[in-house]
């Protein structure tokens, strides 16, 4: 038979599929590897998408997505940062920021057109634009500095072929939240390059003792950014699969084009039910962040009391310590942490190769069962102390 | 401490009141002896009423009886319906005494093991009180939710073990 697709093929698998399977077997083991809130979806929500159900909301809307979800984006958005999107033509409503994402790379890339992102980062950018016939260009960010975007490491890594900056604040894995200022510096030379800027923002109400920087709200931002976010993270909602995409008109168009014939339409119950989250959910949001506080600031003080150095971090729902003092490599560490102790964690190296010698931990779980799990890790580490 | 330390303290304490004050200091940051602190004054001056467990008596195999009666009552002067709804609460079968608006004055929460004993209660105990007119009592079939508690099968945590 002929070779199947060589930019799929290049692909590698998930790096987390092996641990999954283990984990997925043991009866009493602790999951801190969870990319998703432990939240249900607030009960006003689901009720709202219920009743939109029961009143006969099942079929297709725009393929931009309900007018009236579009004018509620703009407004939050407007209200939230300060930034003008029309609800007309610059919003497109998308199947979660995994669809938002894989549309802007079609619609920006060329085949071989480089996009620079910064890493550890989550593990679906590369792919993305490998799929889409672009070069990912990975360029590292240092725990010592708390993972903040590296301006000067950026500027190196731009050639004649970048096409964009692919940003992630607050970030999925090491929970850090970008500068202002650093934001700014990427905006100037993104300016100076002429680059467009995709700033994955999913995670922007789960922030911690600092403020989300909207980086379309920056001077210069806007007319070359594509701000994807969605409702997944702040409402738990991950399993509606509902987001949405804000650029300048003639980037809507293109991505589009592509969501148009390969999507269609964001599912319409989905739609109401942000349309609620977005009306009532607020008091919801903040009560979930509250408690993601608290939990984060219990488990940074017990990973640093155990020895897994860990710079707070100020975002999402994850803290990326070094496990430098057991001397284990990232996967030697998940690997017989799991077996040894029931805990799962996903390994940093997963992330790409600035993460290994970190896991990943995720305070989306209870508390008890937070605790329980660093008791098990600390008993673990202290065994291996170097 | 701030007040609104001192509510989170609060919030944290309601949701577990077993959770340490070391806990609690790293949860919010502060310093434990701080917390401690805070808790002790807000015990003196009975804002922290007291700490209890909330116990599902169904699940460890004990019957109880739950009856809501409503209390219809003659005011009086100078008093109103304060003296009549202490004569109530002082019973320790009482599980709560509210004074409500609409047709009636007095919502009462009687436990009792059976329904026997809590009929009788009324009988003989609520109904004769001086200027109580009428009581209407309805029995408690099935408890779903009390003081913020589901009382069903908790939703399961359906997510996968790991997810990037």
């Amino acid at each position: 038979m002929k070779p199947l697709s060589q930019a799929v093929a290049s692909v590698p698998p998930s790096g987390i599929r092996r641990f999954f399977d283990v984990a997925a077997q043991l009866e009493d083991c602790i999951s801190l590897g969870v990319g998703e809130p432990d939240f249900v979806t607030p009960w006003h929500i689901r009720e709202a998408a219920i009743w939109a159900i029961e009143k006969g909301f099942t079929t297709y809307t725009s393929n931009y997505g309900l007018f009236t979800l579009r004018q509620r984006i703009a407004s939050h958005l407007k209200a939230r940062y300060g930034v003008d999107y029309s609800p007309e033509s610059e919003i497109i409503v998308t199947v979660g920021v995994s669809e938002g994402l894989d549309i802007a790379m079609r619609a920006l890339l060329n085949p071989g057109d480089e996009v620079i992102f910064f890493e550890p980062s989550y593990v679906s950018y590369a792919p993305c634009v490998l799929f889409a016939g672009g070069k990912p260009v990975p360029v590292p960010t240092d725990y010592r500095q708390g993972f903040q975007p590296d301006v000067h490491r950026l500027r190196e890594a731009i050639t004649p072929r970048t096409k964009a900056v692919l940003l992630c604040y607050p970030n999925n894995p090491t929970g850090a939240v970008a500068s202002r200022a650093a934001l700014e510096e990427v905006v100037r030379i993104a300016v100076e390059h002429d680059l467009y800027l995709i700033t994955d923002e999913i995670y922007d109400r789960l922030v911690y003792d600092t403020q989300h920087t909207c980086v379309a709200s920056l001077p210069g931002a806007a007319e070359r950014t594509i701000l994807l976010g969605g409702f997944s993270k702040s409402y738990a909602m991950t399993g509606w699969r509902i987001g949405y995409a804000c650029a300048p008109a003639q980037i809507i168009e293109m991505m589009m084009k592509v969501h148009q014939y390969t999507m269609l339409c964001a599912p319409i119950a989905a739609q109401k039910a942000a349309e609620e989250a977005l009306e009532r959910g607020e008091p919801e949001v903040e009560r979930m962040r509250r408690e993601y506080d608290r939990r984060r600031r219990l488990i940074v003080e017990r990973l640093n009391e155990i020895g897994l150095e860990c710079v707070p971090p100020q975002g999402a729902f994850y803290v990326f310590p070094s496990i430098r003092c057991t001397g284990l490599r990232s996967e030697e560490f998940t690997e017989q942490l799991l077996w040894e102790e029931r805990v799962a964690v996903v390994p940093g190296n997963v992330f790409g190769n600035s993460g290994e010698g970190h896991v990943r931990l995720s305070y989306a779980t209870s508390l008890p069962k937070i605790e329980e799990a660093l008791h098990r890790i600390e008993r673990f580490v202290n065994k291996r102390r170097k | 401490m701030d007040s609104e330390k001192q509510k989170a303290i609060l919030e944290i304490l309601e949701q577990d009141a077993r959770t340490t004050p070391e806990q609690i200091a790293a949860m919010l940051g502060v310093d434990a002896e701080q917390v401690k602190q805070a808790i002790q004054q807000m015990e003196s001056s009975g804002v922290i009423r007291r700490y209890k467990t909330v116990i599902d008596w169904d699940r460890f195999g004990e019957e109880r009886v739950f009856a809501f009666i409503d209390v219809k009552v003659s005011p009086a002067r100078e008093v109103g319906f304060d003296d009549v709804a202490e004569r109530i609460y002082r019973f320790p079968q009482v599980h709560a005494v509210y004074l409500v608006s609409g047709d009636h004055d007095l919502r009462v929460i009687v436990s009792g093991r059976t329904m026997k004993e809590v009929a009788a209660f009324v009988a003989e105990r609520l109904a004769p009180l001086d200027r109580v007119q009428a009581t209407y009592t309805q029995f408690v079939l099935k408890r779903y939710k009390e003081d913020g508690e589901v009382y069903a099968e908790t939703e399961t945590d359906r997510r996968l073990v790991m997810a990037p």
